[in-house]
């Protein structure tokens, strides 16, 4: 279990994040989805952007205080376009 | 174990390196030819387009993410070849340190790790999986 406002707050800690969504999937903390856009992002394939992420999430990861993580990236044209 | 001389302009003397033979130079081979399971790995990436491992087969998979990947990997006319990692546990923790990526199902294109099922999934949907694979 880890507090999505702790998610949050590392993310931001360690990525320049210009936009963030973190949703519970189950109610119980432990499965997530997360929408993140950054700058950071650009230039980069998503596999390059997704391992940022999870290098930023990587103690809860392994602990297993989050046990799944549903990822999605977007640079910031990228997610200008999506809206 | 070779010998390279090199010629620095700046300080106009000779310095040599010792030159390490990499061991990937090794031609990889499955584990029936007695090659380890890393090695069988690397071959199949390397003589295969496209690899997915995941759970279960394309007619037949045992979870949602590889369902959804073999899907994604089908809607091209490039076949695709598929390792059933259920039926093997040694390539199913090996593929995870292979590509240093701790979930399955995972995706090889033209050799290179292109990530799990998310990935494949955003890929699919802004249109660089289309650029992927029709530069094999």
């Amino acid at each position: 279990m880890f507090e999505p406002e702790k998610i949050d707050a590392l993310l931001r800690d360690q990525i320049n994040v210009s936009h963030l969504d973190i949703v519970d999937l189950t109610g119980t903390r432990d499965h997530y989805s997360v929408l993140i856009v950054s700058a950071d992002f650009d230039g980069s394939l998503p596999l390059a952007q997704h391992r940022k992420v999870n290098a930023a999430l990587a103690d809860q990861l392994a602990s297993g205080e989050i046990h799944a993580l549903q990822l999605k990236t977007l640079t910031p044209t990228e997610w200008e376009k999506s809206k | 174990m070779g010998k390279i001389e090199v010629n620095t302009m700046t300080e106009k003397k000779k310095i040599s390196l010792n030159i390490v033979q990499p061991q990937e130079n090794e031609e990889p081979k499955s584990r029936v030819e007695g090659g380890d399971v890393m090695s069988e790995i690397a071959a199949e990436v390397a003589n295969n387009k496209i690899v997915l491992y995941m759970k279960g087969t394309p007619s037949e998979p045992r979870c949602g993410f590889s369902a959804r990947a073999s899907q994604i990997l089908g809607s091209f006319s490039v076949p695709f070849h598929h390792v059933d990692i259920l039926v093997d546990p040694e390539k199913r923790q090996a593929i995870k340190e292979f590509s240093n990526w701790p979930t399955i199902p995972q995706v090889y294109v033209g050799g290179e790790f292109l990530g799990g099922s998310d990935i494949l999934t955003q890929m699919y949907e802004n249109g660089q999986l289309d650029t992927v694979i029709k530069a094999l």
